[in-house]
């Protein structure tokens, strides 16, 4: 036992302390945050405007005359329903090699490169999330603000989507949680994120166990933390509602 | 009843499903101003479907609905200037959770009439203390009984300063015993010469209460007039039948 202690301690060492190689950790861990924190941000902001069309289309599409705005509406359908399909029915690595070797061609910085292509990605999904958080809240409610005098978006805006938006906070967290993982292909485009971090010590030490555990290790604990935090904001969301 | 009235409803239909079902037949109606006007009928008479079209909440398939002169049903018209003016009531009172109860109230007159907050706390701390609801303005709607929350949603509406009132059977999704708190405001509003337009299945009110009564049946007024005329001498049989259940 004391044995084997002392063995990953050695092992630790030679992996971490040694070189300084502890740094490819915090380096790869402080990109990965950055990564996820943005395009979360991206995401959620293509989320909301993207399920307001799409809803707004489902909704409105009967009652609305024909003319100019109803064209419009017609045409940003059409795009959103393009953009879900598309990005959905392909792989983010294929979406992100695309991102940084056919659009993004002309910058070498690949923490934005990656940040729009993940934000653009879980756009996709927070939309559908946000729809559905839309679909669950009473018509009435919308009747309530459009009877006020409200005009559609000021009814999604001051009405729907602050209750659409704790209803789908679970739902959100998930997505974030999944997005903080996905991230971990950045490597494919050379970023240093934290799991390039790792493997890079792999590359240097030639040994696999430490360097991958501690990466799995520190993944694991961001999760149940966000995931802690998460839940302690939907109960205070909750608190006022009953 | 005046000349001009303040709103005109003529040939108003209404289909749902492609045609399929015709839940207003061609109605014709003019309100006047301060008038009290109670729709009464069976369920699925188009009573409902009445009320949401003169706001547009439901739009008409064909026919004019004409408010303070302007046609609502035009296709130029800029139905959320005209709802401002018709202050809605609801059967399920729909009040926004996510406020307190002096949010729900000033949200429209800060939003939209761009009033500034202490002027719209104040007009709204005005009316709740007539409802009797002054201590309850910093609640939220789920600490409410269902007669607070009706009441509340008619200060909402009456927030916005209307120069008509609607109600969607404001008292049907109440316990009986609430049904009263909320009857007295109403009537204190048609006292004070509110003009408003009430759906709704308690009798007692419209004959009390209104200065008309219109009878629907299967998407058209039946009957109309006096709540005498209504409820002593009732005309057509269909009216004879529905009072006789009802009463």
């Amino acid at each position: 036992m004391a044995e084997s202690f002392a063995k990953l301690k050695e092992s630790f060492i030679f992996n971490f302390i040694e070189g300084a190689r502890w740094k490819y950790i915090t380096n790869g861990l402080l990109v990965t945050l950055k990564v996820t924190f943005f395009a979360l941000l991206l995401g959620i902001a293509i989320g909301v405007v993207v399920a307001m069309i799409r809803s707004a289309y489902d909704q409105m599409k009967d009652e609305m005359k024909p003319g100019f705005g109803k064209t419009m509406l017609t045409v940003l359908n059409t795009i959103a329903r393009l953009y879900l399909t598309v990005i959905r029915g392909t792989p983010v690595v294929v979406q992100l090699l695309i991102g940084y070797f056919v659009i993004f061609v002309s910058t070498t910085n690949t923490v934005f490169v990656a940040s729009m292509v993940f934000g653009i990605n879980s756009g996709a999904y927070i939309t559908e999330i946000i729809r559905g958080g839309i679909m669950s809240i009473d018509p009435g409610q919308f009747e309530a603000g459009r009877s006020l005098g409200f005009d559609y978006f000021q009814t999604m805006r001051f009405i729907v989507i602050p209750q659409a938006f704790k209803n789908v906070l679970p739902a959100l967290a998930n997505e974030f949680i999944a997005l903080l993982k996905e991230t971990a292909v950045c490597g494919y485009i050379g970023l240093m994120d934290l799991t390039k971090g790792g493997d890079v010590i792999r590359g240097r030490t030639f040994s696999a166990f430490m360097p991958l555990i501690v990466v799995a290790a520190i993944y694991l604990a961001l999760v149940v933390f966000f995931s802690w935090l998460v839940g302690k904001l939907e109960r205070r969301l909750r608190s006022n509602e009953r | 009843m005046s000349a001009d009235p303040i709103i005109s409803v003529k040939n108003l239909e209404k289909h749902f499903n492609d045609g399929a079902v015709h839940a207003l037949n061609g109605v014709n109606v003019d309100i006047a101003k301060s008038e009290v006007l109670v729709v009464i009928g069976p369920s699925g008479s188009g009573k409902s479907t009445f009320l949401r079209c003169l706001n547009l909440l439901e739009r008409p398939t064909s026919g004019t609905v004409i408010f303070e002169g302007t046609h609502l049903t035009a296709p130029r018209t800029n139905i959320n200037v005209y709802r401002r003016r018709m202050g809605m009531v609801f059967q399920h009172f729909n009040l926004f959770p996510h406020m307190t109860v002096l949010r729900n109230l000033t949200l429209g007159p800060t939003e939209l009439l761009k009033k500034s907050t202490g002027d719209a706390n104040k007009k709204a701390m005005q009316l709740l203390e007539r409802v009797g609801l002054a201590d309850r303005a910093d609640a939220y709607p789920s600490q409410l009984s269902g007669g607070q929350k009706q009441r509340i949603a008619i200060v909402r509406a009456l927030c916005m300063e209307p120069d008509v009132m609607l109600f969607d059977e404001p008292t049907s999704a109440l316990d009986p015993e609430m049904v009263g708190e909320v009857l007295d405001v109403m009537k204190e509003l048609a006292d004070e010469g509110m003009t408003m337009v009430v759906v709704t299945h308690e009798m007692g009110f419209a004959r009390e209460v209104a200065d008309r009564v219109l009878f629907m049946d299967e998407g058209v007024v039946v009957e109309e007039g006096s709540p005498e005329d209504i409820f002593e001498h009732p005309k057509s049989e269909r009216l004879q039948s529905f009072l006789s259940k009802v009463l």
